[in-house]
């Protein structure tokens, strides 16, 4: 058997132990801390949930978060290892088991999960502090074995060391064991940074990553895996009447064919006779139910939704009086498509039902919810049910997943091959890119309309604007009767600008595609909306867009100083050659300030081609800049893809779409020249994850139309 | 029962003919490096070399391998790979990783043909290889950064 080193699959539990509480400097004492794989060494060094030193030397850090790509695994590296002053290149690390109560992510409301662009936020003290504890505890440990004041004693890059005496961490790990946790431990000052803010701390995942050895749930090899491959409902609302599984059992290599709550799984040797069997299935589906009609029917349907009057997000009653009396008014309708994350590994989960226990190997972006959801689908207590995170290909919002759907489909397969057979073989559920695109959690579709009045100096007198979509914490089932879901209006409302009068109303209408976040939530249109309104409005009251946008953030010295910086480096207003034009937006999203400034030509179909793109961040302090600048450059290439591509047609319920020739992504030679600028900060980090992406497509728009003269209502720009 | 031979060693594997080479590395050999992401010859995630060319293995059946070379990124050991290797790493280009090893089988295989690509040139060969997480522009610089270090 081979599976991740992560992921051995013996439980055992460890002697008793401290563990300091995530909250700040209170301790626990004595919870049982799991380990994933093993009983560990009595030598070893365990100060907290987070980190264990044993006595080889080896630091193994805990990860909290779900590698998606993003980089917080090598972020939370970065931080224990400062303030432990470990060698960062030995820093071994390991997923962490479901436990909310040790793992969990106060940004997400204790939940165990990565999400919301939340985990350098979360783990700035956190991190650091168990570091911080660590490192003190192996230094009283070598002050009381050399009887000099612990002042006396330095640490650098696993090393402990006073005068000419000196102890590696290993060394030095069982006495630490003994010393008492320190109620309270200082911290570095900035100033005294090894690893933070370096751009010589590199990713700590990229020689696996570049040599096809990271384990990814695809990969994962156990003895006797079967795979399966579901037979999912052809449209949103549909039930499997009946269907023949005799034609798909003669397949060779198929082992049996089982009926989930969803669908019909072929359960094979291996992928390829689990497609083949696919096929064979005579399936028969009843679509009466299925929605909803089409895509373009929505828009009609939303449009009209939007002149009634909704849930009041904000209300001002000097909105309606000032657009009356406005020397000049500006209004829009926008269409924004529902959109698939497709996310370059498509949705899988390994799922082990054996000795009454289940154990699932995925990349489970959220335990809070996989895990009672897994035990749920295997009729198990969760203290019977064993989650694997493994770091996956991507996400952008598709594993955060409120239905933990891949989980569930795997447990129930792997159910019904027991109670059938009393086979106890583990499964994969894999998705064929086909099933990945189609299965809705989408990105919903949404219509803004949006009325806004100038007086007659062009300063801002009132906004009005309405939003209609389904809303992705109702369907969640996050949201309390009545309540405003805010990811469908932020970036609207809230908003940095200031704005005289204000009213904003939302339509929540439910369909039977489910909605999910898909990269940037709500800024993915707000965004797109608000910053070509900006531009609209400068040019009606004859001001520059910058000098527009300045005025309105007054109060906002943080965007101001990212708007100004970009301007600044991409040189806002430069000469260019004929054909090109410069496009510039800026905008706030999960606590940190993104501007981003375009230099684009257009294409002989219309299209835009992005030549250059400047983007100037504030996130606080930027904990591996090169990876903020990696997640900039993501962050720009996939918002260009969904703006020049992005959408998922659907009519009788059926998505049209199905697999990259007709849901076209980015590639090498669409993806423009990024330039990262970084505002130096030492104000608490942000989110890094999505920020970078809301200002493209705007950005973009404002450019196409400098160049054609035409103002972009609709996204994707092909279909516009 | 099909003969293939898999960076350098021949295997016999039981499968049906039409079974895609992708399917049998993984599958039935274990080697995982290379990735399923679209079965249709779109996203280039699933990349190996055929007789020194890049080609897609989910479009590759079993049928059409015998005699022919076939190298995976398990495989990989020349002088050009390592110089890809080195600087995708030292570069950090991956992010979530999943399209890595196609990307890399393709970047090895352009310079093999064409020791400095230009910009266009490396757009060209890579347009086959999708990268969700876009990591584009770092893949562009590491083909530099590769053909500088085996000019040197
Ligand atoms: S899996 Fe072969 S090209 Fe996508
Ligand atoms: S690194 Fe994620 S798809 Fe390329």
């Amino acid at each position: 058997m081979k599976a991740s080193p992560s992921t051995a699959t013996t439980g055992g539990l460890s002697r008793r132990t401290f563990l300091q509480s995530t909250a700040l400097g209170g301790l626990m004492l004595g919870l049982q801390l799991p380990l994933a794989g093993r009983v560990r060494a009595a030598a070893e060094f365990a100060p907290n949930a987070f980190v264990r030193i044993a006595p080889d030397d080896t630091v193994t850090l805990i990860i909290k978060h779900f590698e998606m790509g993003q980089g917080s695994t090598t972020g939370l590296v970065t931080l224990l290892a400062e303030e432990l002053d470990a060698d960062i290149e030995r820093v071994a690390i390991e997923y962490a088991p479901a436990n909310a109560q040790l793992y969990g992510n106060a940004l997400l409301g204790g939940a165990q999960g990565t999400g919301g662009s939340s985990a350098m936020a979360d783990s700035w003290t956190k991190m650091r502090r168990a570091g911080a504890t660590a490192r003190a505890m192996l230094v009283q440990a070598a002050a009381q074995r050399w009887r000099v004041p612990a002042a006396e004693i330095a640490v650098s890059r696993g090393v402990v060391s006073a005068g000419n005496r000196r102890a590696t961490f290993g060394e030095l790990a069982a006495a630490a064991a003994e010393v008492p946790v320190p109620e309270t431990v200082s911290l570095k000052a900035p100033g005294d940074f090894i690893y933070i803010g370096r751009e010589s701390t590199r990713r700590v995942d990229s020689r696996a990553k570049s040599t096809g050895t990271a384990t990814f749930t695809i990969d994962v090899r156990l003895p006797e895996l079967l795979t399966a491959v579901i037979a999912w409902p052809p449209a949103f609302g549909a039930t499997l009447k009946s269907y023949k599984a005799d034609k798909a059992l003669q397949v060779k290599g198929v082992v049996d064919v089982v009926e989930i709550p969803e669908g019909v799984a072929v359960v094979a040797e291996g992928m390829w006779p689990a497609i083949k069997g696919r096929r064979a299935l005579e399936l028969d589906w009843d679509t009466a139910r299925a929605g909803p009609a089409s895509s373009e029917a929505l828009y009609a349907e939303y449009e009209a939704l939007a002149d009634q009057p909704g849930q009041a997000v904000v209300a001002s009653d000097d909105t309606a009086p000032r657009l009356a009396k406005a020397a000049r008014k500006v209004t829009a309708t926008y269409h924004f498509p529902y959109l698939a994350h497709a996310a370059m590994e498509p949705m899988n989960c390994v799922a082990w039902l054996h000795d009454g226990r289940l154990e699932t190997w995925s990349g489970h972006q959220f335990p809070s919810i996989d895990h009672p959801s897994a035990a749920r689908a295997a009729g198990l207590e969760t203290s019977q049910v064993t989650l694997h995170t493994l770091v996956s290909g991507g996400s952008f919002g598709r594993r955060a997943n409120p239905w933990a759907d891949f989980t569930v489909a795997a447990v129930q397969v792997a159910k019904a091959l027991k109670d059938k057979h009393g086979w106890e073989r583990p499964v994969r559920m894999q998705m064929t890119r086909e099933d990945d695109t189609r299965a809705g959690q989408y990105r919903p579709l949404y219509v803004h309309k949006a009325e806004i009045g100038l007086d007659a100096n062009g300063a801002l007198s009132a906004w009005r604007h309405a939003i209609v979509g389904q809303s992705i914490m109702a369907g969640a089932g996050m949201l309390r009767d009545g309540q405003v879901d805010e990811s469908s209006v932020e970036g609207v409302e809230p908003t940095p600008y200031s704005i005289p009068a204000h009213s904003v109303a939302l339509h929540s209408p439910a369909q039977p595609v489910r909605p999910l976040w898909w990269r940037s939530v709500g800024h993915t249109h707000t965004a797109f909306a608000v910053e070509t309104l900006m531009d609209e409005l400068a040019e009606a009251a004859g001001k520059d867009p910058v000098a527009f946008r300045l005025a309105l953030l007054d109060g906002d010295p943080r965007m101001a100083g990212v708007l100004k910086r970009v301007a600044e480096e991409g040189n806002w207003g430069r000469e260019l050659p004929e054909g090109r034009a410069q496009g510039i937006a800026v905008h706030y999203s999960f606590r940190s300030y993104v501007a981003q400034l375009v230099e684009v030509s257009l294409r002989a179909d219309g299209l835009p081609r992005v030549h250059k793109v400047h983007c100037a961040v504030d996130c606080g302090v930027a904990i591996n800049p090169d990876q903020v600048a990696a997640q900039m450059e993501g962050g720009i290439g996939f918002a260009l893809a969904g703006a020049l591509y992005g959408e998922i047609d659907i009519e009788q319920g059926e998505a049209k779409q199905s697999n990259f020739h007709d849901y076209r992504v980015l590639r090498i030679d669409e993806m423009p020249e990024v330039a990262v600028h970084i505002v130096d900060s030492r104000l608490d980090p942000t989110g890094v994850g999505e920020p970078g992406v809301p200002p493209l497509a705007p950005a973009v728009a404002n450019a196409m139309y400098r160049l054609s003269g035409k103002r972009v209502r609709r996204l994707p720009f092909a279909a516009a | 029962m099909p003969e293939l031979k898999i960076n350098g060693e021949v295997h016999a594997v039981d499968v049906d003919a039409d079974t895609p080479l992708l399917w049998i590395l993984r599958d039935e050999l274990g080697l995982t490096g290379t990735k399923y992401g679209c079965g249709i010859a779109q996203c280039g995630a699933c990349t190996v070399h055929l007789d020194g060319q890049a080609i897609r293995s989910c479009s590759m059946p079993a049928q059409a391998l015998e005699n022919r070379d076939i190298l995976t990124i398990e495989g990989l050991d020349s002088r050009v790979a390592r110089a890809v290797q080195e600087a995708w790493i030292r570069l950090d280009v991956v992010q979530c990783g999943y399209c890595q090893s196609g990307q890399i089988m393709s970047a090895v295989a352009l310079l093999e043909s064409n020791p400095a690509p230009s910009d266009d040139e490396i757009d060209s060969a890579m347009s086959g290889n999708i990268c969700r997480c876009a990591t584009y522009q770092r893949i562009r610089a590491a083909i530099h950064a590769a053909a500088d270090t085996l000019a040197a």
